[in-house]
């Protein structure tokens, strides 16, 4: 029985307490719960089997090269430095990407490829070098991703005139080894499986 | 297509697919920029559009349209040349001269972009501008030339 009276008195020193030092009115509601992503529809073994297929496409030249490791775009299939000195840093100077990367190509040989709005991405988009792990992870974060979720990033591969380009080149370059339609295919089905990552 | 060249309103009737350093020059009768490789390989057709550098010898003339184009012949003020001529000729900066223009409308794009660069800003910017007679020391010269002198117009 004293227990008990003491338990009640101390709740309602809390209480008045806490009354006190901060009107019920203005408690602040509890943060909104970020929604749950929806349960896996594809499984994860295959899920893992498609982000292989991704990951071919994003690490073959025509994706590569301009998410480079270092501060130089790279050029043809071996990857080598851009000519001319080209860095990230070259707009800042007045020298835009689009100075020759036009946005559409002439049908003349030898030509800089053209996209519309060809640039490089920001630095931490780095897809050269790589482990499928890591490149998994960076697509898992949005401060790598531009901001873009995994539904952004699966509009992006679809539809980004520079994304397409990587399938019409132009001028004997090498495309990625899926189809561009296979490629959104396994991108979706990695995204379906819950975005599973391989461990290394 | 109707575009602007240097500050002038012009309509040509050519493929869309036509560059335009062909309309420049063959249409436009405006002979300043040059053809050097015809592949964005020298910078010796460089103009502007709208404000920014870039290479006219692949750039198809419809990406053009309704933009407005800046030429080596639109950057002096009337007999007032343009403060980077001035320092190109100070520093006597042309050699032969065929890659000048490509190269001073680099150098006023660089400018904009910062007005006061160092030899590696300069560097970076010119470095696709090619110049069989290696005057690159003495372009770098005039540039400087013309930052401090504009720095000083205010």
């Amino acid at each position: 029985m004293r227990a008990e009276l003491l338990f009640s008195l101390l709740v309602c020193a809390c209480t008045a307490s806490f009354a006190a030092a901060a009107p019920r009115s203005s408690v602040p509601p509890a943060p909104a719960l970020a929604p749950l992503p929806p349960p896996p529809t594809v499984p994860r073994e295959v899920g893992l089997a498609s982000f292989a297929g991704v990951l071919s496409v994003l690490q073959s030249p025509r994706c590569q090269n301009c998410h480079p490791a270092g501060v130089a775009p790279l050029q043809t299939d071996a990857g080598v430095p851009h000519s001319m000195g080209i860095t990230r840093d070259s707009p800042q100077v007045g020298l835009d990407c689009a100075a020759c990367h036009r946005e559409v190509g002439l049908d003349l040989p030898n030509l800089p490829p053209a996209s519309p709005h060809w640039h490089l991405p920001p630095a931490v988009q780095v897809f050269e070098g790589r482990s499928p792990a890591a490149l998994c992870a960076q697509l898992l974060d949005p401060a790598q991703t531009g901001g873009r979720d995994l539904g952004a990033l699966r509009e992006h591969v679809k539809h980004d005139p520079l994304v397409l380009y990587a399938w019409s080149p132009g001028g004997g370059r090498t495309v990625p080894p899926l189809s561009h339609e296979a490629f959104v295919e396994s991108f979706g089905a990695w995204v379906d499986a819950g975005a599973p990552c391989p461990a290394r | 297509m109707k575009f602007v060249v240097n500050g002038t309103s012009v309509d040509v009737s050519v493929p869309g697919d036509t560059p335009l350093l062909w309309v420049l020059r063959d249409h436009l009768d405006l002979t300043g920029t040059k053809f050097g490789c015809g592949m964005a390989q020298c910078g010796a057709c460089t103009v502007h559009l709208d404000g920014r550098a870039i290479r006219s010898c692949v750039t198809p003339v419809v990406e053009v349209s309704g933009r407005a184009v800046r030429t080596i012949e639109g950057l002096a003020d009337g007999e007032q040349l343009h403060p980077i001529q001035e320092a190109w000729i100070a520093a006597a900066a042309p050699q032969c001269g065929y890659c000048q223009s490509g190269q001073i409308m680099s150098a006023v794009a660089l400018l904009a972009a910062v007005p006061s660069p160092t030899d590696a800003d300069i560097d970076a910017a010119l470095s696709p501008n090619l110049c069989r007679c290696a005057t690159y020391p003495r372009i770098r010269e005039a540039i400087h030339r013309a930052a401090a002198r504009m720095r000083d117009a205010g």
